[in-house]
């Protein structure tokens, strides 16, 4: 049941919070309309729906239609949880969880998958009041964060590709919620410079492959439980890094490994994924672009990775059957550190970036990654470790469902597990975004191109509508290569060339990888690219991740 | 009996509904959504979860009844069931699906037969109080008066 308040109309900044577009999620039908009832009082437009997936269609079909939701934690068709990721994911809405439970263990579970907030029930009105406080301070992260991931390289792109980065959206003319967002901020915070690149005047900072490896290392190398922005800034000795830099991507970095933490706590329930599948792929055909590929050698310090550090965040971490993991660490080390980059994006709800902590993609999936580090291996960069590890245990966490799980992209094997996983979720986008995605790429620039980041949503979004954007064309391979730099992209890539490994799997699986949810198109790219080139590795090895950092 | 006689009446009532337990601020807060807007709210957001208690009484004792108790499913039912008397204030009801998932949690099938029985008969009881009240409420209405806040 779907009952709208009215029309959906933007809300009335004026007069702010009233008409604050809340989506009220609940099975209960005598809390749906009790709550009703309450934020009509508050002055806010309410649509309420009593099914998880009916609440995601609204949303899907109007991605600017609703400020914040508010939904219940037990619900039959879909778990609460689940929602939040992924409308975190999809739509980088603020998510407000409510249940009648109250337990601490369960209030935490909330917080990792990314809510915003978590009510016990019975509500009070004046809870319900003060909700519009996470919708503000999401567009004010918003806009910090665009600002403060702008580098470079960044404004080297060209400029359609710089402003399909800034409004959200690849080549597509929509107006993703992203663009929409940073328009909205514009307009709360004029004296933030968002528009253009070229006007910029602050020099954005874009976490290339190489930087993120520069900082990883340093991060080992000083320990992860130790380590802060001054110290990895000095190992670094990138001249015109500065110190906020630093600290920013470290926040995201950390967020993005306790969620994987997280996810591999849960993936060990799922243990013994498939990590037969990819078997030709990634063995051989990843690895050989990968050395090609400048990735980070393997003198990243593995075990450092702090992923136990991250445990602690975890909490759960729980890796019990990770034994084999190892391989799968290196391939999420690679990505996240991509990945965390969007992920770890403010601690805060917010971003669209954030992949991490606040749409706790790890409810479930990230745990993938994580799980691999814990276990043991040495967070090499998957494209150097690739080939043997990952694969094995990699499989579970990599639930794309969580989009997390996807940084891990350590082996194929992984992915295709998640592959199976949001395999359904996946293949839409994998249609339409391969012609489109490697189009794309092409003139936007590899770089500007990693949708891997996805895990903001607005990253989301722009893959999306880069991918359906473009059309196939094999000569964006390259481009595609650069998408695909995160690691598993790349080795697919690198497989599907090199290797001509079919890169049905291929793609399958990075779509996986890539999808939390429902909003990663990364296949698209993938197939297409099967038959193209990977000659060039050294597009691989940019910028996925400082895709991440632009995006949000 | 007059106006005022049956305004006090209810106010009593009401009050005494508060003392024994049986309703809890929760219930005031839906009072207070009331307004011109919605003159029967209250007795709208009752009478949906009479509707929902009694499905989910029912399932539970089919449930109950079963050669194999799926525990799981039904501590599930129990939670709704928790939701919805939160919703409108059941104190008791609310208080006895604490007991009940905890059994529910033990498979403790007597255990949990017995908070059924429980919950039936609190359920009962603020069904019959709460329809009552709307009765007198009702009766004030018609006499021309005003519900006392």
């Amino acid at each position: 049941m779907v009952l709208a308040e009215s029309g959906f109309s933007s809300p009335r900044n004026d007069a702010f919070p009233a008409g604050l577009r809340v989506l009220v999620v609940d099975d209960d039908p005598t809390w749906l309309k009790i709550l009703e009832k309450m934020l009509k009082k508050c002055s806010y437009e309410v649509t309420t729906c009593c099914l998880a997936r009916e609440a995601l269609n609204l949303l899907r079909e109007r991605k600017d239609g609703y400020d914040i939701v508010i939904s219940d934690v037990n619900m039959p068709d879909m778990d609460g949880f689940k929602l939040l990721e992924h409308v975190g994911l999809e739509m980088d809405l603020p998510v407000i969880m409510m249940s009648v439970d109250g337990e601490t263990s369960r209030v935490m579970k909330g917080v990792q998958h990314g809510a915003c907030d978590y009510l016990l029930k019975p509500i009070r009105m004046k809870e319900l009041r003060n909700i519009w406080q996470h919708v503000f301070r999401k567009k004010i992260h918003e806009v910090r964060d665009i600002e403060s991931l702008e580098g470079f390289e960044s404004i080297q792109m060209t400029r359609s590709g710089y402003d399909l980065f800034d409004d959200g959206h690849f080549l597509s003319g929509d107006d993703t919620t992203s663009g929409r967002k940073r328009k909205d901020a514009d307009n709360k915070h004029d004296d933030r410079e968002l528009s253009d690149p070229s006007s910029t005047k602050k020099a954005r900072v874009v976490w290339t492959v190489d930087l993120h490896q520069k900082f990883v290392k340093a991060v080992n190398q000083i320990g992860f439980d130790k380590v802060g922005p001054k110290k990895i800034l000095d190992l670094m000795n990138v001249p015109w890094l500065t110190r906020e830099n630093v600290a920013s991507h470290l926040q995201k970095y950390r967020l993005y490994l306790s969620r994987l933490q997280k996810e591999s706590d849960i993936k060990n329930s799922f243990i013994g994924m498939k990590h037969s599948d990819l078997p030709s792929k990634d063995s051989t055909a990843s690895f050989g672009p990968h050395k090609a590929m400048n990735m980070i050698p393997d003198d990243v310090p593995n075990g450092t990775y702090s992923f136990s550090a991250s445990n602690s965040l975890a909490q759960n971490v729980d890796l019990k059957g990770q034994g084999d993991l190892k391989g799968i660490t290196s391939a999420p080390v690679a990505e996240p550190k991509g990945a965390l980059s969007i992920d770890i994006h403010d601690s805060h709800e917010a971003n669209s970036t954030q992949m991490s902590f606040d749409h706790s993609l790890g409810s479930v999936d990230s745990a993938v990654s994580f799980a691999s580090f814990n276990s043991t291996t040495p967070l090499q960069y998957p494209w150097t470790e690739i080939p043997e590890i990952q694969f094995k245990q990699e499989c579970e966490p990599l639930h794309l469902e969580n989009g997390f799980s996807q940084l891990p992209l350590p082996g194929p094997s992984m992915i295709e597990n998640e592959a199976n996983r949001s395999r359904i979720e996946v293949k839409p986008l994998l249609d339409e975004s391969r012609s489109n995605f490697v189009e794309h790429l092409g003139p936007v620039g590899a770089e500007d191109l990693f949708p891997i980041q996805s895990k903001s949503q607005s990253l989301n979004n722009q893959v999306f509508d880069l991918i359906s954007a473009t059309k196939s064309s094999m000569k964006t391979q390259d481009v595609g290569l650069n998408y695909l730099a995160d690691s598993e992209f790349a080795l697919r890539n690198l497989n599907a060339s090199g290797v001509g490994v079919p890169l049905a799997t291929l793609s399958e699986d990075l779509q996986i990888c890539w999808l939390q949810g429902d909003c990663y198109p990364m296949n698209y790219g993938l197939q297409d690219l099967e038959c193209s080139t990977y000659d060039n590795p050294a597009l691989m090895a940019e910028t996925p991740f400082h895709l991440y950092d632009v995006l949000r | 009996m007059d106006l005022i006689q049956l305004q006090r009446q209810l106010v009593d009532y009401r009050t005494s509904l508060y003392h024994e337990g049986f309703l809890d601020e929760q219930f005031t807060q839906l009072q207070s959504l009331q307004d011109e807007n919605n003159p029967d709210f209250v007795v709208e957001v009752v009478s949906l979860f009479f509707e929902d208690s009694e499905r989910l009484l029912n399932e539970l004792s089919k449930a109950l009844e079963q050669q194999i108790i799926d525990f799981k499913r039904m501590d599930a039912q129990v939670h709704q069931l928790k939701g919805s008397s939160s919703s409108i204030g059941a104190h008791r009801v609310q208080k006895l699906c604490i007991v009940f998932r905890n059994y529910c949690e033990v498979h403790n099938v007597e255990g949990c037969l017995k908070c059924l029985q429980q919950v039936k008969h609190e359920y009962g009881i603020i069904k019959t109080k709460l329809e009552s009240m709307f009765q007198l409420e009702q009766q004030i209405l018609n006499a021309g008066g005003s519900i006392p806040v």
